[in-house]
């Protein structure tokens, strides 16, 4: 894996609580090199947009766990273009229906992960599209 | 895919059959090739006999069944509420209320903080109108009802009393359990709202309250579950949670309670997974440490104070959203386990509830589930029919053993509190849970259908119906919610917040009845926590990994 040297942040937008799946690619993240920046719970998509831009960071990571998916992307990718920002790549996990899927890559977001997929695979992914 | 970080590429063949089993219990206890007697320490006594690991009653479920209580809750309070009356035509004997997050986390539905998320999880329960059309035509007095609620829970009680007093139903009368364990949500679920002093607070205040006001009613359920969920094994589960226990213990004798008075009315809240003896070991160790650490170190003497009362819910993540079906079989197993450990209610997830809210047909099949093991098996016929069993008596003691380390682990530490505000529980668990993560990716814990024995034709699951939630629930709780303030008495609200907020100055002052009067005031819920934050601020969450 080559994620040394990159910055990746790992939010957690709206008021879904359940941080597992988050904090365990956050450690993942960062066993894998990467250098991991974890916002905690409850964050605004605007305020997850302005640490994305003000940290410089290569990837965020938003983790949803509630149904509110959709609605909180979008609003995350138009905060991240206010702040010209929406060049940073954008991954989502959690409870992601296969109806919604394409609605979210549509929306911007360049992987999407659920928890059947195996851990290596998740930042095997995110190292390809950081790699390009 | 390249080499793995973790040097581990899973089964080859996914449909390959695994080795055999770990000779070890998920929570890394010795599992013997044939259990003796020899290795039994503890003489297990009898059901209902300090320190009760057989059980808390003598007669066991011969006296009175387990409460078959289902996690409901979605939409607006007219959707749930007509749920709440299919799941009671169809033998549901308690109600178990699932809130929104908006309604979990204190904040309105018009809140910025609640857009997107009203009605998604559960339902949306504002001020004391919604609590009305929730129980509309459901005898409060005759059915117990259990609240998910945690940071808002002495909001969420003080509506539940005062839509009984529209009722004309007596407080005294009224049975059920409202969650409000605050120190997990801090660990695990999320849900806080104050930072843990003030929230410790609020605590003692309901069971204070309760215990005079509803004395059959449960004013805390401290919950292992969902640091289970979160990852930890069931022995840090059970560990944690006694942990918890006893700084709620030591808050109330700080408040002035009676310990052989409040202590009767802690109950417990567990996942049952899917290690079945551990599971069944878990509950038997547990009543027997509790009821021994109660005693021995705070000189309980009441019987009935000694009990560990406990619920269970059957599923969560060891449910798989691959062929989901299998889940009914898992629940099943799981629901065996929770009534050979002895629970006390029993919630079983519907097979498709790791991924949707359940629709009817598979909540219907999740309480068939219990109907079958409550009237067909025989199993609750005679009581803790596994008691003297080499095996889980040798298990208990094990589990005995490993708890009882945990729990002196965190009192190391500085306790659960200091534990808690410095995020070193938080940490641990999030480390477990990716160390079972990578043991299900390496294939050394075996999940049929997902890392084992997988249809590669599967494409996206196969739920057969999927539930939609009605995408205007939503707007109708929002106009609702703006009808009700504008037809209330702008005076009352004014009076009753302003008596909240300046009784919250009064440390020896117990908020609840401030509480109740703003809900008949339909004070809303966001308008209470924010008078109270105002005084106390927010957590601030250790975000440290």
């Amino acid at each position: 894996m080559s994620l040394a040297g990159k910055r990746i942040l790992i939010a957690k937008p709206g008021l879904d609580g359940h941080d597992v799946g988050a904090k365990v690619i956050a450690l993942a993240l960062r066993d894998a090199g990467a250098e991991v920046i974890y916002t905690g719970l409850r964050k605004a998509p605007d305020f997850i947009a302005n640490v994305a831009v003000e940290e410089d960071v290569d990837a965020v990571g938003l983790s949803i766990l509630s149904g509110s998916h959709l609605e909180l992307v979008a609003e995350t990718v138009r905060q991240l273009r206010a702040l010209d920002g929406g060049g940073i790549p954008l991954f989502v996990g959690g409870t992601i229906p296969a109806d919604d899927q394409a609605a979210l890559k549509d929306a911007g977001v360049r992987g999407i992960f659920t928890a059947d997929m195996k851990i290596d695979d998740v930042v095997a992914a995110i190292d390809a599209v950081l790699a390009r | 895919m390249s080499s793995s970080a973790y040097g581990g590429d899973g089964p080859a063949d996914v449909s390959a059959a695994p080795a055999m089993p770990s000779s070890m219990t998920p929570s890394g206890i010795e599992i013997p090739q044939v259990a003796t007697a020899d290795m039994v320490r503890n003489d297990p006594g009898r059901p209902g006999e300090y320190p009760f690991t057989r059980g808390i009653f003598p007669n066991g479920y011969r006296g009175r069944l387990w409460t078959i209580r289902q996690y409901s809750g979605f939409g607006s309070a007219e959707e749930t509420n007509q749920r709440y009356r299919f799941l009671l035509a169809r033998g549901q004997t308690g109600l178990s209320v699932a809130l929104d997050l908006p309604t979990q986390c204190g904040y309105d539905p018009i809140d910025a903080m609640a857009r997107s998320e009203v009605g998604k999880v559960g339902v949306s329960v504002a001020t004391l109108a919604d609590m009305e059309t929730l129980f509309d035509g459901i005898d409060l007095a005759g059915i117990s009802t259990s609240f998910t609620i945690n940071g808002t829970a002495p909001m969420i009680y003080a509506m539940y009393l005062a839509a009984a007093d529209k009722k004309g139903v007596p407080r005294e009368s009224l049975t059920g359990t409202i969650q409000n364990d605050i120190l997990k949500e801090y660990v695990a679920r999320g849900t806080w709202i104050f930072p843990v002093r003030p929230s410790l607070r609020l605590i003692a205040d309901c069971i204070l309250f309760s215990n005079d006001a509803t004395p059959r009613f449960n004013p805390i359920s401290i919950a292992g579950a969902h640091v289970r969920d979160a990852g930890s094994t069931a022995v840090e589960e059970m560990g944690f949670t006694l942990a918890n226990g006893l700084a709620y213990v030591d808050e109330m004798l700080r408040r002035g309670g009676d310990i052989n008075r409040f202590a009767k009315r802690l109950s417990f809240f567990f996942y049952v997974h899917m290690d079945f003896f551990e599971e069944i070991c878990k509950f038997r160790a547990g009543r027997r440490v509790w009821a021994k650490l109660l005693h021995d170190r705070y000189g309980v003497t009441d019987p009935k104070a000694l009990m560990f009362r406990f619920g269970v819910v059957c599923g969560g993540s060891s449910l798989t959203a691959a062929q989901p079906y299998n889940n009914i079989v898992r629940v099943g197993i799981e629901n065996m386990a929770a009534v050979f450990g002895g629970a006390q209610s029993i919630f079983t997830c519907a097979y498709d509830e790791a991924y949707q809210i359940p629709t009817e047909f598979s909540a219907e099949t999740a309480l068939r589930t219990q109907q079958v093991v409550a009237y067909e098996s025989g199993i609750s016929k005679t009581v803790d029919p596994l008691g003297g069993s080499y095996y889980v008596e040798y298990l208990t003691d094990q589990m005995d053993h490993e708890i009882t380390k945990v729990i002196g682990e965190i009192e190391t530490y500085g306790g659960a509190e200091k534990a808690i505000e410095d995020g070193y529980l938080q940490s641990r668990i999030a480390r477990r849970a990716l160390e079972r993560k990578l043991q299900t990716d390496a294939g050394e814990r075996v999940v049929v259908g997902q890392n084992y024995f997988r249809r590669e034709d599967e494409g996206a699951s196969d739920f057969g119906e999927v539930f939609k939630l009605d995408a205007k629930a939503a707007g109708q709780t929002i106009d609702r919610f703006n009808e009700v303030r504008a037809a209330r008495d702008g005076a009352a609200v004014a009076e009753s917040l302003h008596r909240l907020s300046e009784a919250a100055l009064r440390d020896d002052d117990n908020l609840i009845p401030y509480m109740i009067d703003c809900a008949h005031a339909y004070v809303s819920i966001g308008e209470m926590v924010g008078a109270l934050k105002n005084h106390w601020g927010e957590f601030q969450e250790p975000v440290g990994l």
